[in-house]
């Protein structure tokens, strides 16, 4: 789960990191009243869930409170494309005003996970404001890392090499300390995947600021977390992922005709890229689960029928936890509600196959059957060629 | 031989009350598995299908001589369950639970570095020797004994990889899933080491996902190491960036984690890899021959 930059300075604030004054605004007149708060320089910055908004236009200085209404004014409800959007871009719906401040030095820190480790690690570089990955490319020796222990955490002789190697003055040495072993407690404590400070400024009055801050959450652990799933910005979501997600449905759109349903997240990615080998375009990943019970079946089939764009329709089972007859129960009661208008290829294997064949051709569905995957793949490519050649 | 689970094996299953573990014990039991004990708090002294439930692994072990525990628990207390069994001297723990935090098994990972338990999983669907021990929820009836070892971080993606392979008259001597999060227990290189060594395996049969690095990392180790030949499959090439696909450890971070780099890290260990999820079974019949 992704939260907005007002969200995770305002964590990042209560866990001792120094973040700039800023107060969030929703119209052009409370960006005129924020900005007259927080003073001048002030800083509009743009509220979405992606990066690059500086270089898309979302990111203005203002030196007067009429200025910083004016750009919200532009901002709010503009959709703003970077780089990390798609062209598609976002809509803003918020801006964030912030005091604007003189930058001596730009510095990245983050804490990620480091899978090959199976821990935390406190990744830092000289070289911030730029984009981390660029850096790790042409530069990896600039990369500092510390790897956290989770029985001692993140310890004091840890921070002093992290500065040091920085090239932090002697006086910001001390104050990395909190800085950083705070950024790491909110880490811990919130269960994040990813927290990213960047950039970390050096400011012109010897301070040490977050000009930006990220925070990424596991969302295995967001029913522990009420208060960070209560973060979440459902606007910045696809709908129809959103729809899915209610019925514990993990479904991710992709650009295609051709729809999947499948259970397990391998398989649902394996069928994704069969399709595509056999010269199709899969419209979505679905994974329908181990335990999906008949009504989540039908949720599941109700939200792939729904797009529009899909002229085909994929099946591929192989149960294991899941079984045939239930996949085929929640097929057929979705398509008796429903209604099935594309051409639908079901592939079933595993547990209680034989019951759910069975069902499937007792209930006079018009259902292309197929033994294997590659099978489900080729017939149901082609049927969705067919047919949409025929309604276009 | 075979690896890690075999006739001997002596099971207990962790969360044997809720509606999984009672399904998955009978089926494993069913299969000729060694189901010997269960374990939920407050369940204690009563019994399942025959076999005795009791209140900690402590007593479940003590009492029936278990050596491997398969973990059917919640996700908010998975974490504890596998810390539990570690601590009564299990020496194997198989945990099929998905949605643990992460930062649960990063602390699991800590108290495992210091401990010889083993751990697969989690998000896993088990491990199977066919004909002699069956572990997790994989469909027994799809494996047969063979040769060909098998592991993967999939698990519906697995079986149509094993099926392929008994179809084609290729049986399997042990499938490890590894399963799909970050942080787990038995890694691709673990697994791989057990092959190399196991008399019964002739030939490894690898799937690995978007996300992370440790296929990358595997093939390293596969080209200093292997003496038998791996297939391979790479699932997760149409994946978009940036989403999580179903896997919580199935992301492509950063440009990090792509199924191109994971392919070309293989193919320059000197894995044969399969071209599509349909020809993993053809990839290594032409191998073997």
């Amino acid at each position: 789960m992704n939260i907005h930059e007002y969200q995770a300075k305002e964590i990042l604030r209560r866990f001792g990191v120094p973040v700039p004054r800023g107060r969030v605004a929703t119209t052009p007149e409370e960006a005129y009243a924020a900005a007259k708060e927080i003073g001048f320089p002030c800083v509009v910055k743009a509220q979405i869930h992606a990066g690059g908004r500086g270089k898309g236009g979302g990111v203005k200085v203002a030196k007067k409170a009429e200025e910083a209404r004016e750009l919200a004014r532009k901002m709010i409800g503009m959709n703003l494309v970077t780089h990390q959007t798609g062209p598609e871009g976002k809509q803003v719906k918020r801006v964030l005003v912030e005091q604007g401040c003189a930058i001596k030095s730009e510095l990245y820190l983050g804490v990620v996970l480091d899978t090959a480790l199976s821990r935390p690690s406190v990744v830092a570089c000289a070289e911030g404001g730029v984009e981390i990955e660029e850096v790790a490319k042409r530069s990896p020796e600039k990369i500092i890392r510390e790897s956290i222990d989770p029985a001692v955490g993140l310890l004091p002789f840890q921070v002093r090499r992290v500065a040091y190697r920085l090239g932090l003055p002697q006086e910001k040495v001390k104050l990395l300390l909190p800085l950083l072993q705070g950024l790491v407690k909110a880490y811990m404590d919130c269960d994040c995947t990813l927290v990213e400070i960047n950039p970390l400024v050096l400011t012109g009055d010897g301070g040490i600021l977050a000009l930006d801050a990220k925070m990424n959450f596991d969302d295995n652990a967001l029913p522990r977390q009420p208060e960070i799933a209560a973060l979440r910005d459902t606007d910045e979501e696809d709908p129809k992922e959103l729809e899915a997600s209610k019925y514990s449905l993990s479904y991710i759109a992709l650009n295609g005709n051709i729809g999947c349903m499948v259970n397990g997240a391998g398989l649902a990615m394996a069928t994704m890229d069969i399709i595509k080998l056999f010269g199709g375009e899969p419209a979505n990943f679905l994974d329908v689960g181990g335990g999906a019970d008949r009504e989540r079946v039908a949720h599941a089939f109700r939200i792939l029928l729904a797009d529009e764009r899909v002229h085909g329709v994929l099946v591929n089972i192989f149960g294991g936890i899941m079984k045939c007859d239930i996949i085929a129960e929640g097929i057929v009661d979705a398509a008796a509600k429903i209604g099935v208008k594309v051409p639908l290829v079901v592939r079933l294997e595993g547990t209680n196959v034989e019951k759910g064949k069975k069902i499937l051709s007792e209930s006079h569905l018009a259902i292309i059957s197929a033994d294997t995957m590659a099978e489900a793949a080729e017939k149901v490519v082609a049927a969705a060629k067919k047919s949409g050649s025929r309604t276009s | 031989m075979a690896v890690l689970v075999n006739k001997d094996t002596r099971v207990l299953t962790q969360g044997i009350t809720g509606a999984t573990g009672q399904f998955h014990t009978r089926a494993c039991k069913e299969y000729g598995t060694q189901m010997v004990a269960g374990v939920t708090p407050s369940k204690g002294g009563t019994t399942f299908e025959g076999i005795p439930i009791f209140n900690t692994v402590d007593e479940a072990v003590s009492s029936t001589g278990a050596n491997t525990s398969v973990i059917y628990v919640p996700p908010s207390f998975a974490a504890d369950a596998i810390l539990e069994a570690v601590d009564a001297g299990i020496e194997l723990v198989v945990c099929i639970t998905e949605g643990i935090p992460i930062i649960d098994m990063v602390r699991v990972k800590r108290v495992l570095k210091d401990n010889t338990a083993r751990l697969v999983g989690p998000n896993c669907p088990g491990i199977i020797t066919p004909g002699q021990c069956k572990i997790g929820i994989m469909p027994g009836h799809i494996h047969h004994p063979g040769s060909i070892g098998v592991v993967s971080r999939s698990g519906t993606l697995t079986y149509e990889a094993v099926d392929q392979l008994t179809r084609l008259g290729m049986g399997q001597s042990t499938c490890i899933g590894i399963g799909g999060d970050p942080v787990r227990g038995l890694g691709f290189i673990d697994v791989l080491k057990l092959f190399n060594e196991d008399s019964d395996t002739h030939v490894v049969v690898m799937i690995g996902e978007i996300g992370g690095s440790s296929e990358e990392e595997a093939a390293l180790w596969i080209k200093a190491n292997m003496r038998k030949p791996v297939v391979g499959f790479i699932v997760g090439q149409t994946a978009p960036s940036g989403k999580r696909m179903g896997h919580a450890g199935a992301i492509i971070a950063g440009g990090k984690g792509t199924a191109q780099d994971k392919i070309d890290a293989l193919k320059n260990a000197g894995v044969h890899l399969a071209p599509s999820p349909a020809l993993i079974g053809q990839t290594t019949r032409e191998v073997m021959n």
